[in-house]
């Protein structure tokens, strides 16, 4: 690899490295046919772990950092004395299929600044697609963050080679997005998502490929005076509007020549923390934003326990929960019950009474729930009422701290 | 315990159910193995406790042959997922485990894996997540080299798996890297790809080449892609245990980027916000005005250069007419004469329109006519190609084009002639009969709604054509005075 290219990769992946999403998830199965390249698995797969935990799934680069906008939250606003760069279209497919020849990656995450206009940038980026797709072959994944200022038969094109479209909300409010975000428009964002969210749903009943790994967004958190409850609302909003496959909350992260107009400190990553916990009992524990906000205090989540505890111990009349008895959306509830654990429970309870053991064999996070529930031998009798309940089951504050 | 069952012949052996059998299987996952001596000693009844299970070479006591075969076992699904992916555990233990499993399960619990708190079963099911995490990891962790040299590429990995896995992670390569010619090494055997995948004896670390030209890249790559201000050391060694970094390029690169991590992280904080230097904002933001089309000439260049959604057109068939014309109408999409000339309503369909126009006092050359949809869509049958109807996705796909378009035609009406129009300019699905006549489109021009002049072609008798075709010409007159 010649070091001007390597030059660029190493400006555009540190640009690209504030946008959280990585995942491969969610593309339907695809293997390689004769003389094709790469595969998609459904699940997703993580290539390596960086120090700072997160996975490298996708080669998540910018096409360029070049951008006219100036975004107070972002290293590549136009006002920022960063390094800049510019890759052309032919050497991201290059390093694609390179990377993924090694299997080093399971496919490209695309992004950019915006330059010359919206509708250059987003052809750009579809350019990139296509061609891998259709000079190469491709078959593994591929994610396009859309410019949401772009024509929408720009997005439209996009998603007939992108296995996943996104377009960052960054702000959850238009007061902030006002603020720290002059150029863009939160109702164009809003509409470009809706129109994704259409054409996906369209495209599955006609069984045609439009982004089917669905849309996700991203939104920051920490750059501005927004609450858990005020953010986890507007996620469900977005996962109910739009179809929204994830929203991705980015703790704000302190970046090279910030802006004056932000907070310069430690990036808020136990926060971010709970704000996935949260958005997790939405998607899977079928809780709702209001039961959300009934866990947090003036609209913020806890930070030394997770918000399913935190629910719980506000409502603990409700419990304990029986095992042998109680159906699912109870047992959902249950600290430290893991939604497979919970399936697992019912399973096996058909065939014979649930003992403490069995359920420690069926959940690795027993010594949380044990509080909250009954087993064939086993009542945590006056437990849920200790009022060190919470003391004894708090994480170490400083377990996520960095400095 | 009673005699060494070797003397015996396998028949009789099978009988035998106080003495002991040995089963040796070959070393690794023998799958096959396992199966054939599970069936011969279920169908003999020889209980699980009287098996003694080796994947070493035979012992003193010698083994049983695994040729007789016993009839193939009716087993839930849920069992016959789990075996293959315990088999190629290292646990010594997993042949006689999952036998156990099988009599179980052939004894009156047929249930028996909904009961993952069942002992067996909780520690078969832990095993087959270890086979399933080993599996994952080596996919993920695996890295190929180029081999140097001239010729068509060739790539070569060195992966040291816990499991005996590699025939079970074989064909996810295999999916993946189908145009490639590839060769995996693991101290157990190999495994080759060139179009046949064949496997081999063990390699050895030595012979996959040093390095590669684009791994010095891909470890930039994973040194700028680290957040230094998000340190966490613990989630990254729980997903990426060390044993696998020694085969991993990229790890060499860790021990610095966690010396220096803090350090850069408090920099930036504690570095002033510096104020831009260069690229005044105003000239920036002016210079970004949009740039989508800003004529009719502009977009259709755009469309011109567009693909069909549905593969096989000629071309794209663009609106006709003058800019400001007093009437726009609408079709659905061009048909096989549309596609080879690339004008719109030119064929039979559009002849009749043509006809229809005329004696509606409309001149036809001072209307726009354009389609929904721009490109032929058909399937082929012998020569003919047959038009076949757009879909609601491809008409939605097409609608940003024409309302840009309509908007700069401008006209005062805009006909939509049938139903994939009135889709196309509403969103909705409106059934034609009900909607004739003036309609809102939610745009700045008025709407009108009728039916397409090829639904008058297709009408079967004559005397049902002659009244449809009278009324199509009436709603044209209609049209034409509310244009006026
Ligand atoms: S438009 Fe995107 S790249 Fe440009 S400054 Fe805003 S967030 Fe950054």
């Amino acid at each position: 690899m010649d070091e001007k290219l390597a030059r660029k990769l190493r400006i555009l992946a540190d640009a690209a490295k504030y946008d959280a999403s990585c995942s491969s998830s969610g593309a339907p199965k695809r293997r390689a046919g004769a003389g094709e390249l790469g595969s998609t698995t459904g699940a997703g797969i993580c290539h390596a772990y960086t120090p700072d935990g997160r996975c490298v799934s996708l080669l998540k680069i910018l096409l360029t950092n070049y951008c006219l906008f100036d975004c107070a939250y972002c290293v590549n606003r136009r006002s920022s004395n960063v390094a800049r760069a510019r890759f052309s279209v032919e050497e991201v497919v290059t390093l694609t299929i390179e990377f993924y020849k090694r299997n080093y990656i399971e496919g490209l995450f695309l992004s950019s600044g915006i330059i010359r206009s919206p509708d250059y940038t987003m052809e750009m980026l579809t350019r990139v697609a296509k061609k891998l797709r259709r000079e190469h072959g491709f078959r593994g994944y591929i994610h396009l963050k859309s410019i949401p200022e772009a024509s929408p038969w720009l997005i439209e094109e996009a998603g007939l080679y992108a296995d996943r479209l996104s377009i960052n909300l960054e702000l959850p409010t238009e007061a902030s997005l006002n603020r720290l975000a002059p150029e863009k428009d939160g109702a164009a964002i809003e509409s470009a998502m809706g129109q994704i969210g259409e054409r996906i749903v369209q495209a599955k009943e006609e069984r045609r490929r439009f982004s089917p790994a669905g849309q996700s967004t991203q939104v920051i958190v920490g750059a501005d005076a927004t609450t858990d409850e005020a953010m986890i609302r507007k996620s469900a909003l977005l996962y109910g509007t739009y179809g929204l496959k994830r929203v991705y909350y980015s703790a704000f992260s302190p970046i090279p020549d910030a802006s004056a107009a932000l907070p310069l400190q430690a990036p808020p990553l136990r926060r971010e923390h709970r704000l996935y916990q949260a958005d997790w009992l939405i998607r899977y524990y079928e809780f709702s934003p209001d039961d959300v906000a009934g866990a947090s205090e003036d609209g913020m989540l806890a930070l030394d326990i997770d918000p399913k505890l935190a629910w719980a111990l506000k409502n603990r009349h409700r419990f304990p929960v029986d095992v042998n008895r109680a159906d699912r959306e109870m047992l959902l509830r249950v600290p430290g019950l893991g939604a497979r654990a919970v399936d697992a429970i019912i399973k096996a309870r058909r065939h014979g009474r649930l003992r403490l053991d069995d359920v420690a064999r069926l959940s690795s996070g027993l010594k949380r729930a044990r509080p909250f529930l009954i087993a064939e031998d086993f009542r945590p009798t006056t437990l849920t009422d200790r009022l060190d309940l919470r003391a004894k089951l708090a994480e170490p504050a400083e377990q996520l701290s960095l400095f | 315990m009673g005699e060494p069952s070797r003397d015996l012949p396998p028949t009789e052996r099978a009988g035998d159910f106080g003495g002991i059998h040995v089963v040796s299987l070959a070393p690794g996952a023998d799958l096959s193995g396992f199966r054939t001596a599970a069936r011969r000693l279920i169908a003999a009844g020889i209980p699980p406790k009287n098996i003694v299970w080796q994947t070493e070479a035979p012992s003193l006591f010698g083994a049983e042959s695994g040729s007789a075969d016993g009839p193939p076992l009716q087993l839930p699904r849920a069992v016959t997922e789990l075996i293959p992916m315990v088999v190629p555990h290292r646990d010594p233990e997993r042949y006689g485990l999952l036998y156990a499993l099988l009599w179980r399960v052939l004894h009156g619990e047929r249930a028996l894996m909904d009961v993952l708190s069942d002992p067996l079963v909780h520690r078969l099911h832990r095993m087959r997540k270890a086979i399933g995490r080993d599996l994952h990891k080596m996919h993920a962790f695996l890295r190929f080299r180029r081999v140097p040299g001239e010729g068509p590429e060739r790539f070569v990995a060195w992966f040291e798996p816990d499991h005996h896995i590699l025939g079970a992670a074989a064909p996810f390569f295999v999916d993946r890297f189908r145009a490639l010619t590839w060769s995996i090494l693991t101290p157990e055997g190999s495994a080759h790809w060139d179009g046949t995948l064949r496997f081999g004896p063990p390699g050895r670390r030595e012979d996959v080449p040093d390095g590669d030209g684009f791994e010095a890249g891909w470890r930039d790559y994973y040194e700028n892609t680290f957040n230094p201000a998000r340190l966490n050391l613990d989630a990254m060694r729980a997903e990426m245990p060390r044993k696998y970094w020694r085969n991993m390029p990229e790890t060499a690169a860790i021990p610095a980027l966690v010396r220096a991590a803090s350090a850069r992280a408090q920099a930036m904080i504690e570095k002033e916000p510096t104020m831009p230097v260069k690229r005044d904002p105003v000239r920036a933001v002016a210079k970004m005005a949009r740039d989508e089309p800003d004529s009719l000439e502009a977009l259709n260049a755009i469309i011109a250069r567009s693909e069909p959604l549905v593969p096989g057109a000629t071309q794209a068939v663009l609106g006709q007419g003058p800019v400001g014309a007093r009437i726009a109408f609408v079709g659905e999409q061009p048909g096989d004469q549309e596609d080879r000339q690339g004008r719109p309503f030119v064929g039979p369909a559009g002849q009749l329109l043509s006809r229809a126009l005329e004696e509606a006092g409309i001149d036809r050359g001072e209307a726009y006519l354009t389609n929904a949809v721009k490109h032929f869509k058909f399937t082929l049958r012998g020569k003919r190609r047959i038009h076949e109807k757009p879909t609601a996705g491809e008409v939605s796909h097409y609608r940003w084009w024409l309302e840009k378009e309509l908007d700069f035609v401008a006209p005062k009406l805009v006909v939509a002639l049938g139903a994939t129009a009135v889709l196309s300019l509403t969103g909705k699905q409106i059934p034609i009969t009900r909607a004739r006549g003036p309609a809102a489109f939610g745009r700045s021009f008025a709407g009108f709604i009728t039916v397409h002049p090829s639904y008058l072609l297709r009408l079967p008798d004559e005397a049902a054509k002659a009244a449809a075709y009278q009324a199509f010409v009436d709603d044209l007159r209609r049209a034409n005075a509310l244009a006026a």
